[in-house]
């Protein structure tokens, strides 16, 4: 039987990270997500399993550990919240034009600038639409519970590793600072055989000697490469698409939402249809690659759609192109901090679509 | 006697390492760089560990050391070369890592990364070219660009009053705990190369011992960017940059020199 404990959000991640063989993780303390590193420094992984934990002196340093650390073919991840990945976004890109796995965990706070501390979900557009500069996209896992903070890590480095690219968990920090239990999964080793086509290991007789770059002062070349790159996103499109439905068959209206939004949404819906009003929810678990196919099939049989976010409206722009003006779209959503209650919620798609 | 004559296995003197590539360097004619690529792949080749070292190359002038370098490497975002190693270093404790910088790369832009890599003392070799100018982007003022020098953002010489002074790092960074062996060398004459090599050496060696940080500055020309002929440049060097950023070793076996 699996282990079972009472923890963190961000307690998951850290032991998710021991667990699923991660060899390194680099960070930097930012509130809501500091419980990652207290957690992997009270633990001393390395006695448990070699993992090694560092605090670096800024996320632009923990990213480029990350980035210099990812080029060997080890696991290595870093977390933050919103302000530091922004400093990342840099090291991102970078990870991503090398084609490196690792994995990054961002608690989202609220913003712009420093914002607050307070959860929000307003990285969505960073997260999806790129962040750094380039062409490029990031495998975005949204955990929705404390047990899929835990899960994701195993996930998000699996994804990581097949398909040579950055994965992201985009969390907040509600998700990340409430507890629940979390069934914990049997010790994953940690990989002890590099890839000899690509990893920087030291150069042995039989090979030529490894590159790690995203460099190509050849304009051709570079878009080529980035053609590559396209490739490989498309790849993931079509293969790597996670979402949950809820309710949705007798469903008359719909909620699209994900992380901390999407439990919310669950209760509303539960409160809507003690009221007789037949709403089910659309979880995306992948923001990116998005689950556009699965609600452009709801979108039809729907009066309407409440896309429910802690942002102005983001990933309601994804649920607008993928409903493609088959039923009316709105936008529900809370800023800086602040999280909206379930009667709320259902009060808005009554005021929206039903009572109009 | 026709050239062929000459050219056998018997008459060999100097033979280029195998570890320097066959691609066509892409410096300045007169530049350092290429004699510091040299040497340091030379230390490698004759330590025989070209299978156990990992490089990082830089943003600058040398951002494609990885292309002439044959060992395994990576390149930095700027500045960022001594994150890179430490990620790696950190994992693979027994290989070799260096980093190879230029002075905007490692004195400016990548100044927090250099100062916590040497205080952290990681268990690396930084090979730090200091030419006092940013060479790729076209010569502008770099914090080591000396009083009075000028630069294409500096073009009636910098003014240490708006701009602040020139920057020493390697003294800096002889001061900091996790430093094991600190110097300054160059390479623009024979007598120099071979203690430039010397102290390239003793930098890796210390890998070994997982002593602390080792840091090799070497001051270089940049003809191009000073504006000058390779003879010339080598010159001004002398007379300008050595006496500002002098010759020789700050700190041995973890113990400062003289009156650093």
């Amino acid at each position: 039987m699996k282990e079972l404990r009472l923890m963190k959000g961000n307690e998951a991640i850290a032991e998710g990270a021991i667990r699923a063989g991660c060899d390194a993780y680099f960070g930097y303390p930012i509130t809501p997500q500091s419980e990652v590193m207290e957690y992997l420094m009270a633990e001393q992984p390395e006695k448990r399993t070699g993992m090694i934990v560092l605090q670096a002196e800024s996320e632009v340093a923990s990213i480029n550990m990350v980035y210099g650390a990812a080029g060997t073919g080890k696991r290595v991840m870093t977390s933050s919240s919103s302000p530091g990945i922004s400093l990342m976004q840099e090291g991102i890109s970078y990870c991503a034009g090398a084609e490196l796995p690792c994995l990054i965990v961002n608690v989202v706070r609220g913003g712009p600038g420093l914002g607050t501390i307070q959860p929000s979900q307003a990285d969505y557009f960073q997260s999806t639409k790129g962040g750094g500069h380039g062409d490029y996209r990031l495998i975005v896992l949204a955990p929705a519970s404390v047990q899929e903070m835990f899960d994701f890590v195993f996930t998000g480095f699996d994804l990581a590793f097949k398909y040579r690219n950055p994965a992201l968990i985009l969390s907040d920090g509600l998700i990340g600072q409430m507890m629940e239990k979390v069934h914990l999964a049997e010790q994953r080793p940690r990989l002890t055989e590099f890839d000899p086509s690509w990893t920087i290991t030291g150069k042995t007789p039989d090979r030529e000697h490894n590159i790690i770059t995203s460099l190509d002062l050849d304009a051709a070349r570079q878009e080529k490469h980035n053609q590559k790159l396209q490739a490989k996103y498309q790849k993931i499109t079509e293969n790597e698409v996670r979402y949950e439905e809820l309710m949705t068959e007798d469903a008359e209206y719909l909620f699209v939402a994900y992380g901390s939004s999407a439990r919310i949404c669950q209760k509303a819906m539960q409160l809507a249809r003690e009221q007789g009003i037949k709403v089910g929810l659309l979880r995306p678990i992948t923001l990116w690659p998005f689950p556009v196919k699965p609600i452009a099939h709801l979108a039809p049989k729907m009066k309407g759609i409440l896309s429910v976010e802690q942002s102005a409206g983001q990933m309601v722009e994804d649920v607008r192109l993928a409903v493609a003006c088959a039923t009316p779209v709105e936008h529900y959503g809370r800023m800086g901090g602040m999280v909206p209650s379930p009667e709320e919620v259902l009060n808005v798609l009554v005021n929206k679509f039903i009572s109009k | 006697m026709d050239i062929k004559d000459i050219i056998k296995p018997e008459n060999l003197v100097y033979k280029k390492t195998d570890l320097m590539t066959d691609k066509i360097l892409s410096y300045c004619p007169g530049c350092g760089h290429g004699t510091a690529h040299r040497i340091l792949m030379e230390v490698i080749d004759e330590m025989g560990i070209q299978s156990e070292t990992i490089g990082i190359a830089p943003v600058g002038c040398s951002v494609l050391a990885y292309d002439f370098m044959n060992v395994d490497m990576s390149g930095a975002a700027h500045g960022r070369a001594p994150a890179l190693a430490t990620g790696i270093k950190r994992l693979w404790p027994d290989k070799f890592v260096f980093t190879y910088q230029g002075d905007g790369d490692l004195a400016a832009i990548g100044s927090a990364e250099t100062i916590h890599a040497c205080n952290r003392g990681e268990n690396i070799t930084i090979v730090f070219i200091n030419n006092g100018i940013y060479g790729m982007t076209g010569g502008q003022m770099a914090p080591t660009t000396l009083e009075g020098m000028k630069t294409s953002t500096s073009p009636y010489g910098r003014d240490l009053q708006t701009m602040g002074n020139p920057l020493k790092m390697t003294e800096l960074v002889a001061q900091l705990p996790g430093t094991w062996y600190v110097t300054r060398q160059s390479v623009h004459t024979p007598r120099n190369v071979r203690r430039a090599k010397k102290a390239i050496r003793i930098a890796l060696e210390a890998q070994k011992e997982k002593k602390g940080l080792t840091f090799v500055e070497i001051v270089s020309n940049c003809n191009s960017g000073w504006k000058m002929t390779p003879v010339k440049a080598n010159e001004w060097m002398e007379e300008n940059m050595f006496p500002f950023y002098p010759l020789g070793d700050l700190k041995v076996e973890g113990k400062l020199v003289n009156n650093q």
